[in-house]
């Protein structure tokens, strides 16, 4: 057996959990603009929190598929046609809220806003829940034949997983923003968000526990208890916290029981990237996947340039958008006006 | 038939085109008007002129709106390989994955990430870093772009790899990302987007000058020379603003006639190339059927048809052709006719006995790319590019005395004129993508044997027409909306000048006692 696959395992399964900690709560600040927030300012102070970040956030969805096409081609091909017709709703949902979060100021009429906030939360829901089933089916199983194609028509894919891969994701979202939004707003805002976490951190985490459990259930591999000890103690250490009111241990928490949970599913599964619940004699594994050791020593420069530049920027970002922000700071919006001489 | 058994490939095609094309009018204008914007902003930080500052944010924020749609509609170009195309991505995952991952992981994260800086950090961080994250930001779309095109040029040119059990397995990197293909066509795009960056000043900045005068704010003197003056109560209708428009003239013309010859530089080289690697294709862009050097500058044929019988040269320019693809006047191209029976002759009479092509094989393959779409698409490209071009030219000599004549016809043709260069670049990359057809990656003459695909083979086997048919209509309603949308913002913003993005010239007595510092940092 070669590293170069199992390092690029390791990679792609970093770069998902990368993509569920830092767009999980942009995500789920998508969602409270329509379950938590009472006002307009309320829902401008929530976009605000996100706005020079989220872009960059996202890229860690893109380099997840992109470096799954390159170093896991086979990979990329069975699990994206697979689930064609799921992938094509979250593709849906990320492009109203993309553009979403960037027009809704741009107007001022009530209808504009309206419309945009329902976009940018519906499509928030949609595109988590539907990360949460790809990734949940990714690591349960679908039913490939032996080329790695969907047997059983347009909803095969569907099963009991993904609903609970669905879930899991939409409810850590929604908790990961709320300890999010209790870090970075101020006011009243912060109280809310703050009560959510300490409300509804043990049903919101549960279906996540469960993802975890199930694949600890499928794999026989008894040491990753161990991970999996470690992620309900960090859930259990960022709970206590929130009901503590601290906010900053409970955003820190939550996110490494995210970590070490994600760490023990995709440990569980290796070498399997892909599972086919047909036949054993047909899962997608690391070495029948994956490119060619050339093909992955390439790759592995340009991550070993490209990721800590990635990680040392974003963090800088983060740095200098590093105040809380509140209503008191916000402008007032202003209409567009034609520049043009009323007759 | 039951409409789950319709084969898949032609509709998996046109969502392809469609979601491609479409995602191309974005990208050229983030890649044209981005550094247009970023040397604004220098030019501000340079000479601290009130007017730069003005043309770095109107301009700034009509690059944001368009920009997001970029973004928006790329996403589902990095996932539709593997949607529609999962063939295609098993075929080619070695060598192909590889440029789009670099892309997203030295190019994506760094446009996104210093853009956000750029959006928020306005009073936030200190200037010079504030202009450097929108450079580096542009940095980051550049070659974005080179690594997608380098990508897609090894669909046109393959390089770089050997064939291991009928799968190419990249063994050169550098081949690949130095493919002469993808150098001359990385050349060529960013001129075009220049082009479509530079119109789109043009016309715009036309429209503002134009309504100044209309409104009788500027008017123009006996020596002909504009006089410029103010209307208090119009938004940003000051004497500044005048210069910002007929600066941003300037600026666009200028770089639209600096784009369109460089496109034609690049285009010429590009030509040159695409003879050797892909003589069919080229051939078919001239709707040459016999072996020739006339140039044809109108041919008529029997709509429709691809067989080359029916084509009538009825313009032809002598020694012109050869001149395109060998830089001399007499050597002679090879026509479709000569060149049918030597590809049938490499490539195969029809498409093997072999699974991955259902019931579409031992179909007769034709080589032959739809001659209406590559003839025609060939000459719009240049023809639309000449023309944006030839528009700038005349839009500088009609504003040398400092404004734009009261014509509302010509404001019109200055207005519609930003969707030639759009029209242009659209044009070639349908022409260079259809002309490659039948294959999805085009055969090296000179390249390792075996290297090449069918376009029939590269669908998803598992993926059904009904699916498809979900999928194009669900995007292509998306997409539709979202134009409506773009464009209404676009116009709405441009319609309020200068003050749309800098609402405190819209209010000058009230508001003023807002920390600037804390507000800026919201842009949503």
């Amino acid at each position: 057996m070669d590293i170069l696959p199992t390092l690029w395992f390791v990679l792609i399964a970093v770069l998902w959990t990368g993509y569920l900690f830092l767009e999980g709560f942009d995500l789920g600040v998508g969602m409270h603009m329509l379950v938590s927030a009472r006002s307009e300012t309320d829902r401008r102070v929530m976009l605000n929190t996100i706005g020079p970040v989220w872009d960059g956030n996202e890229v860690w969805l893109i380099t997840a598929a992109g470096a799954t096409f390159a170093a896991f081609p086979y990979w990329y091909a069975s699990l994206f046609s697979a689930m064609y017709i799921p992938l094509v709703v979250v593709l849906a949902g990320l492009i109203f809220r993309a553009v979403a979060i960037e027009y809704r100021g741009k107007g001022t009429s009530a209808r504009w806003i309206r419309g945009w906030t329902l976009a940018l939360g519906i499509g928030s829901f949609v595109a988590a829940f539907g990360v949460g089933a790809m990734l949940a089916l990714t690591t349960t199983g679908l039913p490939l034949d032996a080329n790695g194609d969907r047997v059983g028509g347009a909803f095969a894919w569907f099963s009991d997983y993904a609903v609970l891969g669905g879930l899991a994701v939409v409810g850590f979202c929604l908790l990961h923003a709320a300890t999010f939004l209790a870090i970075k707003t101020d006011g009243s805002l912060r109280e809310r968000a703050m009560a959510f976490a300490q409300r509804w951190a043990p049903v919101a985490i549960l279906p996540f526990a469960a993802w975890v459990v199930v694949v600890q259930a499928m794999n026989h591999k008894p040491l990753l208890w161990l991970v999996v000890v470690v992620a309900f103690a960090a859930a259990l250490t960022a709970w206590s916290a929130a009901r503590r009111g601290s906010e900053g241990l409970a955003f820190i928490g939550f996110g490494a029981f995210l970590v070490a949970g994600s760490a023990a599913i995709f440990a569980n599964v290796y070498p399997v990237v892909l599972p086919s619940t047909l036949n054993s004699a047909w899962n997608l594994t690391v070495d029948n996947a994956s490119a060619t050791p050339y093909t992955l020593g390439v790759m592995s420069v340009v991550a070993c340039i490209g990721l800590p530049l990635v990680l040392a920027y974003q963090g800088w970002t983060y740095w200098v958008f590093r105040r809380r922000i509140s209503d008191s700071q916000l402008p007032q919006q202003t209409g567009v006006r034609a520049a043009v001489k009323q007759p | 038939m039951h409409p789950m058994d319709v084969d898949p490939l032609l509709i998996a095609r046109w969502q392809f085109g469609i979601t491609t094309v479409y995602h191309f009018w974005m990208v050229p204008l983030t890649i044209g008007l981005g550094p247009l914007v970023a040397l604004m902003q220098t030019m501000w930080h340079r000479t601290g002129n009130e007017r730069y500052y003005r043309m770095t944010k109107f301009w700034g924020k009509l690059y944001l709106i368009n920009f997001i749609m970029g973004v928006a509609t790329g996403l589902v170009q990095e996932f539709q390989f593997g949607l529609a195309w999962s063939e295609y991505s098993r075929f080619v995952g070695d060598v192909f994955g590889a440029p789009l991952a670099m892309e997203s992981l030295l190019a994506f994260f760094v446009e996104s990430t210093f853009l956000g800086l750029w959006i928020f950090g306005w009073g936030k961080l200190p200037r010079r870093i504030h202009l450097a994250c929108l450079w580096v930001a542009i940095a980051g779309s550049t070659i974005s772009a080179y690594f997608i095109i380098v990508a897609n040029s090894w669909m046109q040119h393959p390089v770089g790899v050997k064939l291991v059990h009928g799968h190419p397995v990249m063994t050169d990197v550098w081949a690949v990302l130095t493919n002469n293909t993808a150098i001359t066509a990385f050349t060529h795009t960013i001129f075009g987007s220049f082009g479509v960056g530079g119109a789109f000043l043009v016309g715009i900045a036309w429209y503002q000058l134009w309504q100044r005068r209309r409104d009788g704010i500027d008017t123009v003197g006996a020596d002909k020379r504009v006089i410029v003056a103010e209307a208090p109560g119009v938004p940003g209708r000051d004497r500044a603003d005048h210069s910002v428009w007929l600066t941003s003239l300037r600026i666009g013309a200028v770089t639209a006639i600096i784009a369109f010859a460089g496109v034609a530089i690049s285009g010429d080289a590009q030509g040159k190339l695409m003879f050797e690697q892909q003589p069919m294709k080229m051939a078919a862009a001239e709707a040459a059927c016999h072996t020739g050097t006339s140039f044809s500058v109108l041919s008529i044929g029997d709509p429709g048809s691809q067989d080359c019988n029916d084509v009538i040269g009825v313009i032809e320019i002598p020694g012109v052709l050869s001149f395109l693809a060998k830089g001399d006047f007499s050597t002679p191209v090879k026509g479709v006719n000569q060149l049918l029976p030597e590809y049938q002759k490499k490539y195969g009479a029809t498409l093997p006995d072999n699974p991955i092509y259902g019931d579409r094989a031992g179909q007769k393959i034709d080589y032959v790319p739809i001659m209406e779409v590559t003839y025609w698409g060939f000459r719009i490209m240049i023809g639309f590019g000449a023309l944006a071009a030839f528009a700038a030219a005349v839009a500088l000599w009609l504003t040398r005395r400092g404004t734009v004549p009261r014509s509302k016809p010509v404001m019109l043709l200055a207005v519609i004129g930003i969707a030639a260069p759009f029209i242009a670049n659209s044009a070639g990359w349908i022409f260079t993508e259809m002309g490659r057809q039948p294959f999805v990656v085009a055969p090296n003459p000179n390249g390792v044997d075996g290297v090449f695909m069918f376009t029939a083979a590269a669908v998803s086997p598992g993926v059904s027409f009904g699916e498809i048919l979900f999928s194009i209509i669900a995007l292509g309603s998306i997409y539709a909306v979202l134009m409506v949308f773009e464009v209404r913002l676009l116009i709405r913003y441009v319609r309020g000048g200068v003050a749309s993005a800098m609402p405190e010239l819209a209010n000058t007595d009230d508001d003023n006692d807002a920390k600037p510092d804390d507000v800026l940092s919201f842009a949503y």
